[in-house]
């Protein structure tokens, strides 16, 4: 019997535990990495592809940049006006700081209405196909900023 | 052995309903990592706008003329229904409420509100189906139906022109918090909250369009990218979405709360039902 109660309590516990913790996950990156705004690393081996970028910024369902930013895209009709104008963006920051921008952007503005494109925890409500995976891949990341680097003044 | 792994069964069993109904009953609000999740509403009271006013001049016009707004084809059904008897007590709204002209005039700008006699936080939806199950022993109608599109649109088109005028007070209070707290907390894979586009950013153009501060005047809407009327939560549906969070159940306690907190937010405004949106 106290055996019994035991076994039940331990039980207890634990969902208690795991219900009360919710789990948040691991950050994608070590802290290490992020050095003043910059992440002077590449996310990856492969080098970024710049085309590879640029459709991953003009897809409405991978990037989706455009929904607030503007690029020198002239066929692109209906540019975002949320966030700032990507043009001649590769001559104002570096790789690193772009690659920074892009993975988390509140690690330099706390009220910045930019998704963090490369980070999965401390975040809430966060639907169920989406938890654990961050918008872009290392990979796309790396591409993206490889893309916005071509767009010199 | 078998006896002792039965009872624990039970114990984990009890455990797990015990989580379930005590989650059931008052919604676990997400554990919030960090402050900066929580970012402060900031919409002025005197710079609030109905979503008519971001719509253009002939979009406006046709939401005012009861001949061409497309939802009046839903405020005649609910007009119908109103006096359709229905259920084993084979009664209609009309039995109990009378002329809805009069007796309904004013009561959508109290909802969501407080059920006197179960203290639980209804709006119209869920109000009309408690009518239906308790009144006229009638199947609840499922949200987003034409009939209860109908019956809502009724019964709201009888307020046009009135102010939005809620009570947050009392047993209201908790759900009120509720939904401020779920309007202000960044969420979703986007990591965004109600408050940065709605108080933050309204009138700047996303894509082609314009960011309203969504405000409930005008539900159910006639929703130009639907194609039809729809409820406040199927709005809020679409905003969850977006921003990839979950996407919770029409009638959910969440947005239950964050459309008691919109009608606050929303006070003095007059309801414009059905109105026309993008």
């Amino acid at each position: 019997m106290p055996g019994r109660v035991l076994a039940a309590v331990v039980l207890a516990l634990g969902l208690s535990a795991a219900w009360a913790a919710a789990e948040d996950y691991a950050p994608l990156l070590p802290e290490s990495r992020f050095v003043g705004d910059e992440i002077p690393e590449p996310l990856t081996d492969t080098p970024g592809d710049p085309e590879r970028g640029r459709q991953i910024v003009l897809n409405r369902e991978v990037g989706n940049c455009l929904i607030c930013h503007k690029v020198p895209e002239p066929e692109e009709r209906f540019q975002g006006e949320l966030g700032p104008d990507l043009s001649g963006v590769g001559s104002r920051l570096t790789a690193g700081q772009l690659r920074l921008r892009i993975v988390d952007q509140n690690r330099l503005n706390p009220r910045t209405v930019m998704p963090p494109y490369y980070r999965v925890d401390r975040l809430s409500l966060v639907a169920k196909q989406y938890r654990g995976k961050p918008v872009l891949t290392a990979q796309q990341v790396e591409d993206v900023v490889a893309y916005l680097q071509t767009l010199r003044e | 052995m078998y006896a002792q792994l039965s009872g624990l069964r039970f114990t984990a069993l009890t455990f797990l309903a015990v989580l379930f109904v005590g989650g059931a009953a008052w919604p676990v609000v997400p554990e919030l990592v960090e402050d900066g999740q929580i970012i402060p509403e900031s919409l002025k009271p005197e710079e609030r706008r109905s979503g008519t006013t971001f719509l253009s001049e002939a979009l406006r016009a046709q939401q005012e003329d009861e001949g061409t707004n497309p939802g009046m084809l839903w405020v005649t059904t609910g007009e119908e229904l109103w006096t359709t008897p229905a259920g084993s007590e084979n009664k209609s709204c009309v039995n109990c409420h009378g002329d809805a002209e009069a007796s309904m005039k004013g009561v959508a700008a109290r909802y969501p509100t407080i059920d006197k006699t179960t203290g639980e936080l209804l709006n119209l939806e869920l109000r009309i189906n408690q009518c239906r199950r308790e009144r006229q022993g009638a199947e609840p109608f499922p949200y987003e139906s034409n009939e209860m599109l109908g019956l809502t649109a009724f019964i709201a088109y009888q307020s046009r022109g009135m102010p939005i005028s809620v009570s947050i007070d009392g047993p209201a209070a908790r759900h009120f918090e509720y939904g401020r707290k779920l309007f202000t907390t960044r969420q979703g894979q986007l990591n965004l909250a109600c408050t940065q586009c709605h108080d933050e950013n309204w009138g700047r153009k996303l894509r082609g369009d314009t960011i309203s501060q969504g405000h409930p005047t005008g539900f159910p809407i006639y929703r130009l990218e639907w194609q039809s009327l729809g409820s406040l939560h199927r709005r809020l549906r679409a905003c969850s979405l977006g921003v990839r969070a979950e996407v919770l159940d029409y009638g959910s306690p969440e947005y239950l709360a964050l459309e008691l907190y919109l009608a606050w937010r929303a006070r003095g405004m007059p309801i414009e039902t059905p109105a026309i949106r993008r």
